[in-house]
């Protein structure tokens, strides 16, 4: 196939919208593993969960999606730190948290995915959004809105974080307790507290991921599966607890899928991309901006 | 256990489930029984690397499908009978364990996992493309009628030489906790800093284990295409072994070998008789309650449990 | 204190009479109404669930009509199933739980090659007939002779898949020089690729792209992208339900400039995805097993689709139809005539009845040939025409999907290219 420059220059902007997509699904996982150590690995269910509430509001009451993903993201919240309430008293306060908590949210997973299928069944759900359809056209550039609609609230989303994070005494809280928590207790704020915030915060996050999610591609209760693995590897690959490094990591891996689906055939991204997530584990585990 | 009453025990057990198979006509305990004993040997491989040495191997799968595969090449170039298959998806499946050790030697807990995670990915990418295999097409595997010798019934067979499988496993699991082996794993798990401070070599040891355990999973996979007759990657790579291999080792216990055994028999038959009744999802959905339940309630599995009800109360 | 004794002693008395009246009762057409059981595994849950609880429906359709009508011998049919899970693995331990210990007089298959395969070297065991829902192929590696496919592709499968597109292409005005084939990395789609590229030879048509692309994609525009930049005249898609809808999707935001669009495209058939397109499928060629054109009228298949929908919408599968119900429904018909017909349950008699007759069902006369294949494929390559709106009764009217192949159910010309049927 040939190396022509517009097919190149179309390639890496597909990947760079798809790359702030996975931004947003991963951007919760970033919290909950990158700061807080807990590998919850049923994120993807919380996704596929609003990705159906966006779905269900969206058809009966034909309010935008990603509005529905705001609405209901105090919800969201309140679900994640409910699940937090449950990790802490169930591993975290015996100190026996890695494999077990890892089991529960697998468990977690499964109970999602069953009720999903339970109550809507398995056909694939699509979502209407006036925006879906339209495509912006700058010379050998596309911009299918459906993609880049997303990529805008993405980033959006992750300013939005970082600003809290860096800014309010709860952000930097935050950014604290992934960092020492003895000192944070000594501080006098309560680390359970502070990590129930954090984590209610990343659960909210995949609330609205999941919304992202349906405007982009049809869903059904186990698509989840095909995220568990892309999230954990942007995270990594990012450097634990690094917003930049992060969006960085994710932008590389819609990139390589990208640019690897145009030139050498797609049923190689998925070796290409894991298998340089493989390379920088091992040669550089830290990640890219890794602290 | 001493170990005289280990092998009695073992041996037993082995000729009971074999006097029981040979008056046994109804096949279709053979087929689940397969399935149970197959999840045992793989909880068995899967807790050597997670529940001995403390890292929790997410790629199951791969190990598992590449034993699979490996009989399926086989079964295309010439065919061999099943022992011999068994021994060279093991070794296959070994020789991955040991390069996916090195590549991994310097990560630590969830580190760890995903690269396991990754690797099952680019695995299942790399034979989906392999044309040879069928790639995504999937592959056939005629299954001869009869067992050699015996005469009954091949899946008899199958059951028979998995039952040995388990066995096997159960036994080198056991081995490894009494050796000095088993002392280096415990020590890698509890602390690896220390471990290495005080001298234990933990890289080796590290690759003992992954090798192990890879070969044994390779080795349960090998039989899976005489089973099954039609093996794709999708298949292959279900899922659910890796889910399985995590939950059983996890309810059961992961301190001792018999945790594996356990939890592999509960889970497994529970998962056969929901599929002829039941059924649907609600499969899945005792997966997950179970793993969540025995997680939160039962930290130490069935063991645990019956440890604390065995322990004599201190007043 | 006594008298209360011989009370409760005169009621249990009398329970015991009741009961063995009843009993009596209950036990005599027992005997007469022992039921004839159908087992079979179908996909319930995991991807192909949504087919799967379709043709369940169809399948169940059938039961109820049949023992309203008397059953099958006299005898009321029941239905033994079990949830495979899409998981190949379940399918052995599921048919020897059927027929060793549930003792099924009948069986079929579940739905989808990958379901079926595993079960084959039990049924040969047991010497069953079997009849196969959409199985690619499947008797190729045993050469069964009990063994039935319910699919209109005809003893050359792995052609038929793309032969109605071609052929249909191939009269489209300019005539297609080259030609872009992808599909996903799966079983259906690489057969029928594979298919495409033999055909693309006999027809002349030069190969300018051929690729497939993994089930876990997300995005097509990369892909529909280098499509356009080898600027074929057809393009040729195999595919499933997500990636149909993403590679449709990208190809109108990119707004893909070709001579004929389409393919063996799986999802077209379905309600959802039709609802959810509406005008974006026209101008779209692809493959239909049924549509509500006139020359497509087969007895009963109305009654059929008017049983099923309602009911199908109620349960959450797929509310059209057109795809896999009216051939599992069909089946049961054939496995129920010859049931019939032979008079017995014994497998051989009934296999070989089915093997020379040709029979009127609600998808048109069928007849078996060698390997239980189909001997005339019946796969209708449709264009979509006119949709207006995303109105699903749209799609039950005729004029909407124009038959383009075969020939002796044509009931249009096709309109090319592609830009210009989209409108």
């Amino acid at each position: 196939m040939a190396v022509s420059l517009d097919l190149l220059l179309s390639a890496v902007v597909a990947g760079i919208l798809l790359g702030g997509f996975y931004a947003a699904v991963t951007v919760g996982v970033s919290i909950s593993f990158g700061m807080l150590d807990i590998v919850n690995i049923a994120h993807p269910a919380f996704i596929i969960l609003g990705s159906y509430i966006a779905y269900i509001v969206n058809t009966h009451f034909g309010i935008d999606p990603i509005l529905v993903s705001l609405i209901v993201a105090p919800a969201f919240y309140a679900l994640g730190a409910a699940v937090y309430q449950i990790y802490h008293l169930a591993f975290e306060r015996r100190g026996d948290e890695s494999l077990r908590g890892l089991a529960f949210f697998f468990g977690l997973l499964f109970i999602t995915e069953v009720a999903l299928i339970l109550v809507f069944g398995v056909d694939y759900r699509f979502v209407n959004a006036a925006y879906i359809g339209i495509t912006l056209h700058y010379g050998p550039i596309d911009l299918p809105l459906r993609m880049l609609v997303p990529f805008a609230c993405s980033i959006a989303l992750l300013v939005g974080l970082q600003l809290f994070l860096s800014r309010s005494f709860i952000g930097r809280a935050i950014m604290a307790v992934s960092q020492d928590r003895l000192a944070l207790q000594l501080m006098s704020a309560d680390p359970a507290r502070i990590k129930r915030i954090a984590f209610a915060l990343s659960i909210a996050t995949a609330g609205v991921a999941g919304a992202f999610l349906i405007i982009i591609q049809p869903v059904e209760p186990s698509v989840g599966r095909d995220y568990i693995g892309r999230v954990f590897a942007i995270c990594v690959l990012g450097g634990l607890g690094s917003f930049p490094g992060m969006l960085t990591a994710a932008m590389l891996l819609g990139i390589v899928e990208s640019v690897t689906a145009t030139f050498y055939g797609p049923s190689w991204s998925p070796a290409v991309a894991f298998g340089f997530l493989l390379l920088t584990l091992a040669f550089r585990p830290s990640g890219i901006m890794g602290r | 256990m001493r170990t005289t009453t280990f092998w009695m025990v073992a041996l037993l057990v082995g000729v009971a489930v074999f006097a029981l198979s040979m008056l046994v006509k109804n096949q279709y305990y053979f087929f689940a029984g397969y399935v149970v004993l197959q999840y045992v040997v793989l909880a068995t491989a899967w807790n050597i690397l997670g529940g001995y040495t403390g890292y929790v191997n997410f790629g199951t799968a791969a190990f598992f499908a590449l034993g699979a595969y490996s009989t399926v090449v086989l079964y295309k170039l010439f065919p061999l009978p099943v022992p011999a298959l068994i021994l060279i998806g093991g070794i296959v499946s070994g020789v991955i364990g040991l390069g996916m050790g090195y590549l991994t030697l310097r990560l630590r807990g969830a580190f760890f996992s995903i690269a396991t995670l990754a690797m099952a990915v680019v695995l299942q990418t790399l034979i989906t493309n392999w044309e040879y295999v069928g790639g995504s097409r999937g592959a056939y595997i005629i299954r001869p009628a009869k067992m050699p010798i015996l005469g009954n019934n091949y899946i008899e067979y199958l059951f028979l030489v998995m039952l040995a499988l388990a066995v096997v496993a159960v036994a080198i699991a056991r081995t490894i906790e009494r050796s000095r082996l088993g002392y280096g794993f415990a020590a890698i798990r509890d602390d690896e800093l220390a471990a290495e401070a005080a001298g234990v070599p933990t890289l080796r040891l590290k690759l003992v284990a992954t090798t192990l355990s890879g070969a044994l999973m390779g080795m349960a996979g090998a039989p899976l295409p005489y089973y099954v007759t039609y093996l794709d990657p999708a298949s292959g790579f279900n899922f659910a072994y890796a889910v399985n291999s995590i939950a059983m080792p996890l309810i059961g216990g992961m301190t001792s070998w018999i945790g594996p055994i356990i939890g592999a028999v509960f889970l497994g038959t529970v998962q056969q008789v929901v599929t002829v009744t039941i059924s649907s999802a609600l499969n899945l959905l005792i997966v997950g309650v179970l793993l969540v339940a025995f997680v939160i309630i039962a930290p130490n599995g069935i063991i645990g449990l019956a440890q604390t009800w065995l322990r004599p109360r201190r007043r | 204190m006594l008298k209360a004794v011989f009370r409760t002693m005169r009621a249990h008395v009398i329970a015991a009479m009741a009961a063995t009246v009843l009993m009596l009762a209950g036990a005599w057409p027992t005997a007469a109404a022992e039921p004839i059981k159908i087992g079979f595994g179908m996909a319930l849950t995991g991807g192909l669930a949504g087919n799967g609880k379709a043709a369940l429906i169809a399948i169940q359709i059938w039961a109820e009509q049949v023992n309203a009508k008397g059953g099958l011998l006299g005898r009321p049919v029941q239905l033994v199933y079990y949830d495979d899970q899409t998981n190949p693995a379940t399918v052995p331990g599921i048919y020897t739980k059927l027929l060793d210990i549930d003792k099924v007089d009948l069986v079929i298959s579940g739905y989808g090659t990958n379901l079926q395969a595993p079960a084959m070297p039990i049924i040969m065991q047991h010497g069953m007939t079997f009849i196969g829902l959409f199985g690619l192929a499947v008797n190729d590696q045993f050469h069964y002779d009990r063994f039935f496919q319910m699919q209109p592709n005809g003893p050359d499968a792995k052609h038929a898949l793309s032969q109605g597109f071609l052929e249909a292409a191939m009269k489209a005005n300019p005539k297609p020089k080259t030609l872009a084939i992808v599909g996903a990395d799966a079983e259906y789609p690489q057969v029928a690729l594979s298919g495409a590229r033999d055909v693309a030879k006999k027809l002349g048509l030069k190969i300018v792209y051929d690729n497939s692309y993994p089930p876990s994609t997300v995005d097509y525009t990369p892909i529909v992208r280098a499509i356009q930049a080898t600027n074929p005249d057809a393009v040729f898609v195999a595919s499933y339900p997500p990636d149909t809808a993403g590679i449709i999707r990208a190809a109108h935001e990119l707004d893909l400039k070709t001579t004929v669009f389409g393919g063996g495209m799986i999802g077209l058939q379905f309600s959802s995805l039709k609802q959810q397109f509406g005008p974006l499928l026209n101008g779209i060629v692809y493959y239909e097993l049924y549509a509500p054109e006139p020359t497509l009228n087969f007895p009963g298949i109305t009654d059929f689709l008017r049983t099923y929908q309602p009911r199908a919408a109620e349960a959450g599968a797929d509310a059209l139809g057109f795809y896999l119900p009216p051939y599992a429904y069909a089946g049961m018909q054939i496995l129920g005539e010859a049931v019939e017909a032979t008079k017995s349950l014994d497998q051989q008699k009934i296999a070989q009845y089915i093997h020379a007759t040709s029979f009127k069902t609600v998808v048109g006369d069928v007849r078996f040939g060698k390997d239980g294949e189909w001997v005339e494929p019946r796969l209708i390559y449709v264009q979509e025409r006119g949709i207006k709106g995303n109105d699903i009764e749209q799609f039950k009217q005729p004029g909407h999907e124009i038959v383009l192949y075969p020939s002796e159910f044509k009931s249009g010309d096709i309109v090319a290219p592609y830009a210009a049927a989209k409108h």
